[in-house]
């Protein structure tokens, strides 16, 4: 039965899935047990992401089981969950841009990976990833960015962040409409992704998980 | 279906014939017959004297003059100014006039909340951006196929215009029918619901509209004379963008694929006659046949094969032929990538259409549907913002030599000119193709 829950997840099921989980938590189980089914779930769809059989709309859907399985979990916590962390990533739409679905895309395929998301919004200067960098520790510095004027807004954040000392304590990756390698070179970033699953695959590589 | 007409070589020969355009030389009349000739040749897929460059601009003329985009958003007459600039500085084979910079007062007006933009939500010099939002709900695909207009002018204009809030509180438009009481009625409605001040805002947002009307229009006039055709004729959505864009938004519409795909299907054939009038009358207004599509949600990554072929493309594709049947031109911009679904997108009568492409891979384009259509686009903004002239020299070159063969091919910057391109790119660009397109 354990299983059932993580391939219809998986599969998209939503309405079985959600039966699975009510069923689970009538029954007694432990929720901790549910939300790593959970977790395990989101690991295949990215995974199926990666593969190119699945595309975003399947990641936001999943996303979507995933948060109301998270509701329905929620009221029987015993206490707060001190979750193992992989990793503190920052994520952010550049200054002058205010797009995000895609950044949103991102930090949720983070989070439920297992890294600690400090997501700061559209439109952010330099100095407010500076500010989080500092607060955090954070060691990942995620740059989103859709139109054309972000180009040069990253230029300055990642410039920012030497500036500010910085910029060897943290691995920068960026992505978004108009980026691509080019603009990674441009930017003086260390990495771009193409997609969600990318930086994922990024975030692991720098913090040395498989 | 053959017919005995042509009517895409008609209406293009209309275009080209500049019928009512009173020249301001001779060398200016010389000038348009033979940009028009050279991109009429390229849509029908003969070839032309020489690949033609017919570039999109929205804020670059702004940068280029030395203006913020705010300045143009806001004055009719420096964005004229601007635009005007531009088109006597290049001399590409159209003009772009400044309709796309909009009116900031008359967003401001109806309290407009689609958009952010310079001085209303986003710095001087950055161009304006679309606000994402539910603006239709998952719950109201029934009203809204039950009667959209109903569903257009009580609950959607409420919420994209804050001006338009009392037009919620309002009964349906039905309500004047009933016997003579029934307008009684409405006219309370209207009095008592504080409507009165919603239409105030519509005359004053038509009052600021009008003066970019009047500016545009004076402006393609004057291009006309000066020697250059314009491109941007009609302009019309796929049904899956409108309702994707505008209506349930990205993320609402995506789930709308998996939870309520019947109510999707519907919703999109209820747009399709929408979709056809926009294009039909704005073709008509301005004129020119070709009929602008920008595309956002059906590339690769962003919907399954097999959502592309049950969701997005059959009323886009319906909507293209229906404009083909008239002469139309329609000429879809592919944002982003659609190197996997070149295939479906191929089908489409010989020479009628211009497929503009982004990321796609537009070598793999040429050969799938080059035989099909012109093609548009695609030398990258990350080159003319960050690159070279002899990167975009370079990348020019690939270009007419593989995608130019034989015709075909529309040079443009792979979403246009971008507002923050380096002007020594553009110039790069420009020249090239004037000097290296040249068929012999």
């Amino acid at each position: 039965m354990a299983n059932d829950l993580i391939d219809l997840m998986a599969d998209l099921k939503e309405q079985e899935a959600l039966t699975i989980v009510r069923r689970r938590l009538d029954a007694g189980e432990d929720p901790l047990l549910i939300l790593d089914d959970s977790r395990k779930a989101m690991e295949i769809v990215g995974k199926r992401f990666a593969d190119s059989e699945y595309f975003i709309p399947d990641l936001v859907y999943s996303g979507e089981i995933a948060k109301e399985i998270a509701e329905l979990v929620k009221p029987k916590l015993a206490k707060a969950q001190d979750i193992k962390r992989l990793g503190k990533v920052i994520m952010g739409t550049v200054s002058g841009d205010i797009h995000d679905i895609g950044k949103n895309i991102v930090s949720f395929m983070l989070d439920v990976t297992g890294f600690e998301v400090y997501d700061i919004g559209i439109d952010q200067a330099p100095q407010s990833f500076i500010d989080k960098i500092k607060q955090t520790g954070a060691g990942i510095v995620g740059l989103s960015g859709f139109l054309t004027l972000a180009f040069d807004s990253m230029k300055e954040t990642v410039g920012a962040i030497k500036n500010a000392g910085l910029r060897d304590k943290v691995k920068i990756m960026i992505g978004g409409g108009q980026m691509n390698d080019d603009i990674r070179k441009y930017t003086g970033a260390d990495a771009y992704g193409a997609d969600a699953m990318a930086g994922v695959a990024l975030a692991k590589k720098w913090t040395g998980t498989k | 279906m053959e017919t005995s007409v042509d009517k895409t070589k008609e209406k293009l020969d209309m275009w080209c014939s500049a019928s009512g355009i009173t020249f301001a030389s001779p060398q200016a009349e010389q000038d348009y017959r033979k940009r028009s000739r050279r991109i009429s040749d390229s849509i029908q897929l003969k070839v032309p004297d020489r690949v033609p460059i017919a570039p999109l601009v929205t804020f670059f003329p702004a940068h280029y003059a030395g203006m913020t985009a705010q300045d143009v958003m806001y004055d009719p007459d420096k964005a004229y100014a601007a635009f005007k600039k531009v088109a006597l500085d290049f001399q590409w084979d159209t003009a772009m006039n400044h309709i796309n910079t909009l009116s900031g007062p008359m967003l401001e007006a109806l309290d407009y909340k689609q958009l952010k933009w310079p001085g209303h939500g986003v710095a001087a010099n950055r161009t304006y951006q679309f606000v994402e939002g539910e603006y239709m709900k998952a719950n109201e695909y029934d009203a809204f196929l039950d009667d959209p207009s109903d569903f257009m002018v009580r609950t959607y204009l409420p919420r994209i215009c804050g001006t338009l809030a009392p037009f919620q509180l309002l009964p349906p438009l039905t309500m004047i029918v009933p016997y003579y009481i029934g307008i009684t009625m409405m006219m309370a409605g209207v009095a008592f619901t504080g409507a009165v001040s919603a239409f105030e805002s519509i005359i004053k947002a038509q009052a600021e509209f009008m003066k970019l009307a009047i500016s545009v229009g004076t402006f393609n006039a004057e291009m006309r004379a000066l020697g250059f055709p314009m491109l941007m004729g009609g302009v019309s959505q796929a049904p899956f963008d409108t309702l994707g864009d505008s209506l349930r938004g990205t993320q609402g519409i995506m789930l709308d694929m998996y939870r309520q795909p019947d109510n999707l299907l519907k919703a999109l054939d209820k747009l399709l006659p929408t979709a056809i009038r926009m294009a039909v009358s704005s073709a008509e207004t301005s004129q020119i046949p070709v009929v602008f599509i920008p595309l956002h949600k059906g590339p690769m990554g962003f919907m399954s094969l097999e959502q592309f072929k049950t969701f997005y493309w059959p009323t886009l594709h319906k909507l293209m032929l229906a404009l083909i049947e008239q002469g139309l031109v329609p000429m879809p911009f592919f944002e982003a990538d659609y190197t996997d679904r070149l295939d479906i997108i191929k089908d489409i009568p010989g020479g009628k259409a211009i497929y503009w492409f982004e990321r796609t891979d537009i070598f793999k384009a040429k050969e799938v549907l080059g035989d099909r259509v012109c093609i548009r686009g695609n030398v990258p903004s990350s080159l003319m913002c960050t690159g070279t002239p002899e990167q975009v020299r370079r990348y020019c070159k690939k270009l007419i030599d593989v995608v130019g063969k034989n015709g075909g091919l529309i040079v443009d910057g792979d979403v246009g000119i971008p507002d923050e391109a380096k002007v020594e790119n553009v110039r790069a660009m420009t020249d090239f193709v004037k000097e290296f397109g040249v068929y012999r």
